[in-house]
């Protein structure tokens, strides 16, 4: 009976002496949040850059982990619900105590953390492009400016193309009302008439497009070269597409430039009556690049789906995490105030030959591509620029930013009036 | 258009003599040989605008493999291959297989095979398509098939120049097709307004008058419009009147055919919203039940569309018809099951219902988007729903739309005919209308209960099949059409499919009248306002239910 009860005891201890091992082994790691929306409408683009970031914590992990430790994936679903998003960021920051955490999607979601980021001063790395006019301290923006989308775009347009007749199709929301806004003063600026741009806006996930295609249609043959440059957002370009495919609106006489649309969007589309209309962005999957050839093959392995595409966010998360790495080795530390300290100035490569350049304004440099639909879903590059551009918080063209610069290295300000030397603080518009 | 004036016909001996010259080294190979592989051999590394340069060598060079090869490129089908920077055609129906079988452009025979990793396609950009599709139309034009000759004399429209036009002259004096010979007559007319006899253009004005095209349209007005010094681009003061009186013509045609086109947008519209609001009609108009799942029901339709794609590959274009009673089975014997197991148990407590209805669709979702995953499902469009029906220059509307329009009238007159002809519509209508009355009849009203909303989620599913080819199959879809499925239910009386039929149509057109003038969001709330007013007005809908029963609700 003795020897029983002291066997059972023994077992009990190692039963516990694992168990408190492994709590110990939690402990020990640094924990990497990841804010994607896993459900709602949003979860068709973000479920994507959850795996993205699981994957490039499971490859350092393999690696060796991060200053002797592991990493470990914190992963919440804020459900495509702006204020959820804040809450689950407070969680994120305030229970589990992240490093880091790498999310949002739209920019009302970005909005809705950002003062939760900077009062508990987090580091949230952003890989969408977006519509610029903001710059602070604990983000730093993976995904393109406007100048680093939406302005080489319509230069493309007007130049190459020699497209005279704008119609800006968006959805309803921040996005693509300012980019809108940054467009039309960046037209007029170059000459193009007022009643030569058309801006029209539709809500989320509108589907009965054939009013607006036809009217489109209308506006672009009145003899001068017209194209659409769609910000629309999220699921309502497929019935877009599909829409335009139907009343034969062919790339060749109105072409359809996109911010929005990439290989991922496609993915649900039969795009072989959309070949030639064009999208803009900073990565494309076809770019036949040998870290690209990698990087594909390490997401199919990951992912367990050869036909799984990647895309331009997912490249933005590549470079922010490999970026984040390199901040913590260098500040030896996974403090984030040191770890932002360390981030302007940094470098890494990106997927398609080219450095991604932490900049003092919390951008990065990105080279600018604009693809063409092939039949397949994929984009074949048809212009480039010849090397990065750096990225621009506050545009150029809105004479309310003109004066406002983002400077977190010498300024230590993200809203800085060179005019009257003040700094606004967070006080966007 | 800033390039591709090409200016074929009695230039091409002389580039062929010039090619003679230049190539004479090249032994083994004809002139017109060398210099077209020469061209073709450039295409692997040149930038876009050297291609453009490449394809008019390649259409000088005169070489019988000139169309194959360019209409390679046009479809993709070029490649350059890696090692010897050599051009290669790919044979078409093999570009996703990991080989692909070469053809030689010279001499268009079978060149062996290679991995497509070997091989760099060679792409092109817009301008390029349609540089190739108008140089391409002047060998269509000759095509067996009309519609292949229409579009063909469509896309040299797009570049009239000299030689084009001699070619359409031609082509009019041979053409049997009464359709391309009208299409080559605009085309010609267009060019005789460049003509300088008044004369000519007179008679071009009074050809064009009967088009309503809106190219014509721009290119009649551009005749009337004064240039920057005040004087007249046109100086025939007959011709200027006789372009006014065309562009009023066809203006007031066109106008006439867009009201028309604003009208058919407005029924297309309604009949999405009929289709989906009379499965409701029935669950929550003659039941009384709010069924929150009911968007669900209709995804599951949607995404039983999706599984018999996936079922039937190559059958795409009949398997659209296949789901219509796929989706009514699976919609219908989960309304069953739904109705069974939690409804029955809350009739006469409509909170209760509502709440435990919303439940239902929250589990619905997640498990679908458990099974399907978040991401949007792609339901294929069959080629005989894509495209539009084009009734004449001004009025078009698309294919996917009409035959929705179609099936909601003929779902609607099924579901009538079931309702008033039938034994179990004749239950329906009974216990709808006094149940303590049809139990003593001998009716089985929960059983009629069970087959009415089974009835009602069914038709859920079938509106789910038409709107997986309008909009994205994902988990959401319901979500999106629930609240209007309700409002065309109240709008028009609950209980009375006339009125969702009523309903769903006028507010599917006022929303298309409004929207060009308020823009889509402004013309959903002002539809949402005036149906507000008109509850105020009559609570009952537009045909309200009579009768005791109704009375006494």
């Amino acid at each position: 009976m003795k020897d029983r009860s002291t066997r059972i005891g023994m077992l009990a201890l190692g039963v516990a002496l694992v168990f408190s091992a492994r709590a110990h082994a939690q402990g020990d790691t640094i924990k990497v949040g990841v804010l994607h929306s896993l459900s709602g409408t949003m979860a068709i683009s973000e479920t994507t850059l959850k795996d993205t970031v699981l994957m490039m914590i499971d490859e350092q992990n393999k690696k060796g982990g991060l200053l002797g430790k592991k990493l470990e994936a914190v992963v919440v679903d804020p459900a495509s619900n702006w204020p959820l998003f804040a809450e689950k960021a407070q969680e994120l920051l305030e229970k589990d105590k992240v490093a880091v955490v790498f999310g949002c999607w739209t920019s009302v979601s970005r909005k809705s953390v950002l003062p939760v980021f900077e009062k508990d001063d987090g580091l949230l790395f952003y890989p969408v492009q977006y519509e610029g006019e903001e710059s602070s301290k604990n983000v730093i923006y993976t995904g393109a400016a406007p100048n680093q989308q939406a302005i080489p775009a319509v230069d493309y347009l007007m130049k190459e193309v020699g497209v005279k007749r704008w119609v800006l199709e968006g959805t309803d929301y921040v996005y693509p009302r300012t980019t809108n806004k940054i467009l039309e003063a960046y037209l007029r600026a170059k000459g193009v008439q007022s009643e030569d741009i058309s801006i029209n806006y539709t809500p989320f996930g509108y589907s009965d497009w054939q009013a607006r295609v036809a009217a489109i249609k209308k506006f672009g043959s009145a003899g001068k070269k017209t194209a659409v440059v769609s910000t629309i957002n999220g699921d309502a370009n497929v019935p877009f597409y599909k829409e335009l495919a139907n009343e034969k609106i062919s790339a060749e006489d109105i072409p359809v430039v996109a911010f929005s649309v990439g290989e991922e969007e496609l993915s649900g589309l039969d795009t072989k009556p959309l070949v030639g209309h064009l999208a803009a962005w900073n990565y494309f999957e076809s770019i036949n690049t040998p870290a690209n050839k990698a990087f594909i093959q390490r997401w199919h392995a990951f992912i367990k789906n050869q036909k799984r595409t990647t895309n331009d966010p997912m490249e933005a998360h590549y470079i922010g995490f490999n970026l984040w790495v390199k901040a913590v080795q260098k500040a030896g530390s996974t403090d984030v105030e040191k770890v932002i300290a360390a981030l302007p100035g940094l470098e890494t490569p990106n997927l398609t030959g080219g450095v991604a350049k932490v900049l003092p304004n919390h951008h990065i440099t990105k080279p600018v591509y604009i693809g063409e639909v092939r039949a397949d879903g994929q984009f074949d590059v048809v212009w480039k620029t010849s090397t990065t551009v750096p990225g621009q918080a506050w545009s150029a063209y809105l004479p309310s930013d003109k004066d406002i610069v983002a400077d977190w290295v010498s300024l230590k300000c993200g809203n800085y009036n060179k005019a009257t030397s003040k700094c606004s603080g967070q006080n966007y518009k | 258009m800033k390039c591709c004036c090409l200016s074929l016909g009695g230039r091409w001996l002389l580039m062929l003599l010039l090619a003679t010259h230049t190539t004479g080294f090249v032994y083994a190979q004809s002139p017109a040989d060398a210099s077209f592989s020469g061209a073709v051999g450039a295409l692997c590394n040149a930038a876009f605008d050297e291609k453009n340069k490449i394809v008019e060598q390649i259409v000088q060079s005169g070489h019988p493999s000139a169309q194959a090869t360019l209409t390679a490129l046009l479809e993709d089908r070029l490649y350059c291959r890696n090692q010897d920077q050599k051009v290669f055609l790919i044979k078409p129906a093999a570009e996703d297989s990991p080989t692909l079988s070469l053809i030689d452009p010279l001499t268009l025979t079978d060149a062996g095979s290679v991995s497509s990793d070997d091989v760099t396609r060679i792409i092109t950009n817009n301008h390029l398509r349609r540089v190739l599709q108008t140089i391409l139309a002047r060998f269509e034009l000759t095509s067996s098939k009309a519609s292949v000759r229409l579009q063909a004399v469509k896309n040299i429209e797009r570049d009239l120049n000299e030689s084009n036009i001699q070619l359409l002259r031609e082509r009019s004096d041979v053409e049997t097709s009464s359709k391309v010979k009208k299409e080559i007559a605009v085309g010609l007319g267009l060019a005789s307004l460049d003509s300088s006899d008044a004369r000519e253009r007179l008679k071009a004005i009074s050809m064009l008058e009967g088009s309503m095209r809106q190219d014509v349209l721009n290119r009649l007005q551009a005749l009337v419009e004064k240039s920057p010094e005040g004087t007249f681009v046109e100086n025939d003061e007959h011709v200027r009147k006789a372009a006014e009186k065309a562009i009023q013509s066809i203006e007031s045609r066109r106008s006439f055919y867009s009201g028309i086109q604003t009208v058919l947008f407005g029924l297309s519209l309604g009949s999405v919203l009929v289709l989906i609001a009379i499965g409701l009609g029935i669950t929550f108009g003659v039941m009384g039940v709010i069924n929150m799942a009911h968007g669900e029901l209709m995804m599951l339709g949607a995404y039983s569309t999706y599984v018999v794609q996936l079922l039937m590959p190559s059958y795409i274009g009949s398997s659209v018809l296949v789901a219509v009673p796929v989706a009514f089975m699976v919609s219908g014997v989960m309304g069953i099951l739904i109705e069974r197991t939690i409804i029955r148990f809350l009739y006469g407590r409509p909170l209760e219902t509502l709440l435990a209805t919303f439940g239902v669709s929250l589990v619905l979702q997640q498990l679908v988007r458990t099974i399907f995953t978040a991401l949007n499902r792609e339901v294929k469009t069959p080629d005989w729903m894509s495209g539009t029906l084009q009734l004449n220059e001004a009025l078009a509307i698309t294919y996917n739309r009409l035959y929705i329009l179609i099936f909601t009238l003929i779902v609607f007159t099924a579901l009538l005919l079931v309702l008033k002809k039938t034994r179990t519509g004749l239950e329906i209508r009974a216990v709808a209308q006094n149940r303590a009355m049809a139990k003593s009849m001998g009716i089985r009203s929960e059983w009629v209960d069970a087959i009415t909303f089974g009835l009602g989620s069914g038709i859920a599913g079938i509106a789910g099949v038409a709107l997986s080819q309008v909009t994205n199959v994902n988990a959401n879809l319901g979500q999106s059409y629930i609240i209007d499925a309700f409002l065309v239910v109240v709008f028009g009386g609950v209980g009375s499919l006339w009125g969702a039929m009523v309903a769903g149509l006028v507010m599917g057109v006022v929303d298309q009248l409004l929207q060009p003038y308020a823009g889509a969001v402004l013309a959903k709330i002002f539809v949402l306002i005036a149906l507000i007013l008109f509850i105020q007005v009559r609570p009952r809908g537009l045909f309200p239910a009579t009768g005791r029963a109704a009375e006494s609700q």
